[in-house]
């Protein structure tokens, strides 16, 4: 005699609600992916509105203030500072994606290789670590742009300068994670059901370490965009191209300040703010993401 | 205890060792030959091009000791790095890179020393008051912006500063140790000049490096709350003050500068480069002066000098934790 009621049907949810409402929880995570999507936004569609051609010198009339024809100005050398922000912009985010994924890949091997294998490969990739991390990696990557040909440096040059020594974070990262996953009964498992040391590394350890290679990836692209930057700013960049850092210097050595021209360094500031700024959010939200120990006590 | 110290002093060798290893090595794979470099620059400049370059080039290479074997050249750098020999300049030619680095040193140190003090203290003070339970609530939101400033590079905040405080308000100047024209001298005028001159590179320091110290130890704060030792300090009716400063700050000092000095690479990093934005004639202006002019052993003698004595430094704390936290005692 009861009234029975329309038969409960599975609720159809997509990945994308269930994905933005957590975007809502973790706001940092999601304000930065924002800010992020807006930047690519700019420099992909931005390769239509203006002429790549118009971020190298000599292109359109220099020291131009903002105005409709030029929203952010020219410069002393005759760059359209639109132009040269849409391929500038492009031209970082290739440095931190190839550089990032370098040395993520780098260091998820080594960290494997370490962590899982044990002995004296594991001392000795730990104790290289160990002396290479308190060297100031910066100023190596100066060295080593330093000694190189200005004339043939580029910007893949510049992603593999960076690379070079910025492996050692995630290799320590991924090796402690794979020490403790090493002694989790699912392994123990697999391996007396005698699972290969290959198909446990890439079927058992692997899918569970993905967050903290997706953490260590954007920390690293983070790192790359940083050191990139940095060695633009002391006039190691391949000085042609309108890499954001390397307009800043320019800016600086022709005194841009002194001589009135403001536009000219606060542009390629501003958005090296957005990209440094919107990953730093992003690297925050994927650690609270893959290590829920520290969500904010509030 | 002497134990200890020999190992921790021969691991600081071991480092000294393979940062000297690298920058001696890396330019040599390289096919830059820095004499050649520097003719070439030279003749650029003034129009003159002598016929036997090569010669000149030759007898520059025997004079430096280029044309000996590798490892022996090795062995007499390893040498030179001991007794911090770096060489001589090769653009302000009779300098040497030493010379160099002791004039421009004192103007980095002070502009490290004065922007990290600042930051530690109101770093620290403005995140042990984050999690402090009693502070209002605007007190304790005033960290925030500063933990937004993390991710900026000090560079950038140094541009921001510059285009608002000294291009838009006129309160300061564009650049520069003291004013054009001035002479320095002992007197009050000339010091007021020169700190007009250092707040805007210690500013763009400090606004960007408050942030870390912030969340560490307001994360700190917020674990030794929960503490035993806390608690009966408030049941027995303890000060908030004497809580704040004795149970609660002294506690998280430990972690607080180990975090220094991991964090000193970046922070000296930083520095050079503020300086450079801000035409300071410090270490930082002498190594991008020294790019520029494709001056190598000013390069390599400046890395060098910095990556050893941050390593040196690195291995004094170290020696300092048994007195900050009298628990470790080195054994």
């Amino acid at each position: 005699m009861t009234i029975s009621t329309a038969p409960h049907k599975p609720q159809k949810t997509g990945w994308l609600f269930p994905f933005l409402r957590y975007l809502g929880r973790n706001k940092s995570l999601g304000i930065g992916l924002v800010i992020l999507l807006i930047l690519v936004a700019f420099t992909l569609f931005g390769q239509f509105f203006v002429d790549p051609k118009d971020a190298y010198p000599l292109s359109v009339p220099s020291k131009r203030p903002p105005s409709w024809e030029y929203p952010f100005g020219t410069d002393f050398y005759g760059r359209d500072l639109m132009a040269a922000m849409v391929v500038g912009m492009w031209q970082t985010a290739f440095i931190g994606v190839v550089a990032g994924g370098i040395g993520t890949f780098i260091g998820v091997v080594l960290g494997f290789v370490s962590a899982y294998f044990g002995g004296w490969v594991d001392a000795s990739i730990r104790t290289v670590c160990q002396i290479l991390t308190p060297i100031p990696v910066m100023l190596i990557q100066v060295v080593v742009a330093g000694s190189l040909d200005k004339r043939s440096v580029t910007i893949f040059t510049m992603a593999l300068i960076v690379v070079m020594l910025a492996w050692m974070g995630p290799t320590l990262v991924i090796r402690s994670q794979v020490l403790t996953m090493k002694e989790r009964q699912f392994v123990s498992v697999a391996k007396l059901s005698g699972v290969s040391d290959m198909g446990i590394i890439f079927k058992e350890i692997l899918p569970n370490l993905l967050p903290f290679v997706a953490a260590a990836f954007v920390g690293q692209i983070f790192l790359a965009v940083f050191a990139a930057f940095y060695l633009a700013v002391l006039g190691l960049g391949p000085l042609r191209e309108p890499l954001l850092g390397n307009i800043i210097w320019l800016a600086q050595s022709q005194g841009a300040f002194f001589n009135g021209w403001w536009w000219w360094p606060i542009i390629p500031s501003l958005g090296m703010i957005l990209i440094l700024g919107s990953l730093a959010l992003i690297n925050m939200g994927l650690d609270e993401l893959s290590n829920p120990r520290i969500r904010r006590s509030e | 205890m002497i134990s200890l110290i020999l190992r921790r002093l021969g691991f600081l060798m071991l480092i000294i060792w393979s940062a000297s290893t690298i920058i001696f090595f890396i330019p040599r794979l390289s096919s830059v030959n820095p004499v050649r470099e520097r003719f070439a620059e030279l003749s650029r400049l003034t129009g003159y091009a002598p016929d036997d370059l090569e010669k000149i080039v030759q007898s520059f290479n025997k004079q430096f000791g280029l044309d000996l074997p590798l490892w022996q050249q090795y062995i007499d750098y390893l040498g030179n790095v001991i007794t911090l020999d770096f060489g001589y300049s090769l653009n302000r030619y009779p300098t040497t890179v030493v010379e160099l680095i002791a004039q421009s040193l004192p103007w980095t140190i002070g502009l490290i020393l004065f922007a990290t003090i600042l930051s530690f203290i109101i770093g620290n003070l403005l995140g042990a008051v984050a999690a402090w339970p009693r502070a209002p609530r605007w007190l304790r939101n005033t960290a925030l912006p500063f933990v937004l400033l993390m991710g900026v590079p000090p560079v950038l905040v140094g541009v921001l500063l510059l285009f608002f405080v000294g291009f838009q308000l006129k309160f300061l100047p564009l650049g520069g140790a003291y004013s054009i024209g001035l002479l320095p001298e002992m007197s009050w005028s000339f010091a007021l000049d020169l700190l007009r001159h250092q707040i805007l590179p210690a500013l763009s320091l400090v606004l960007g490096s408050i942030g870390g110290w912030v969340l560490t130890m307001r994360g700190m704060g917020i674990t030794i709350q929960g503490e035993d030792y806390v608690n009966f300090a408030e049941h027995k009716g303890l000060s908030g003050h004497r809580i704040f400063f004795d149970y609660y700050l002294r506690n998280a000092m430990l972690p607080q500068v180990t975090a220094f000095g991991l964090a000193l690479g970046t922070v000296v990093t930083s520095a050079i480069i503020v300086e450079g934005l801000f035409a300071l004639p410090g270490v930082g202006t002498v190594l991008i002066n020294a790019i520029r002019a494709n001056d190598f052993p000013v390069i390599y003698g400046i890395v060098l000098f910095i990556t050893i004595s941050i390593a040196v430094i690195m291995t004094l704390l170290e020696f300092l934790y048994p007195l900050l936290d009298p628990r470790i005692n080195n054994e």
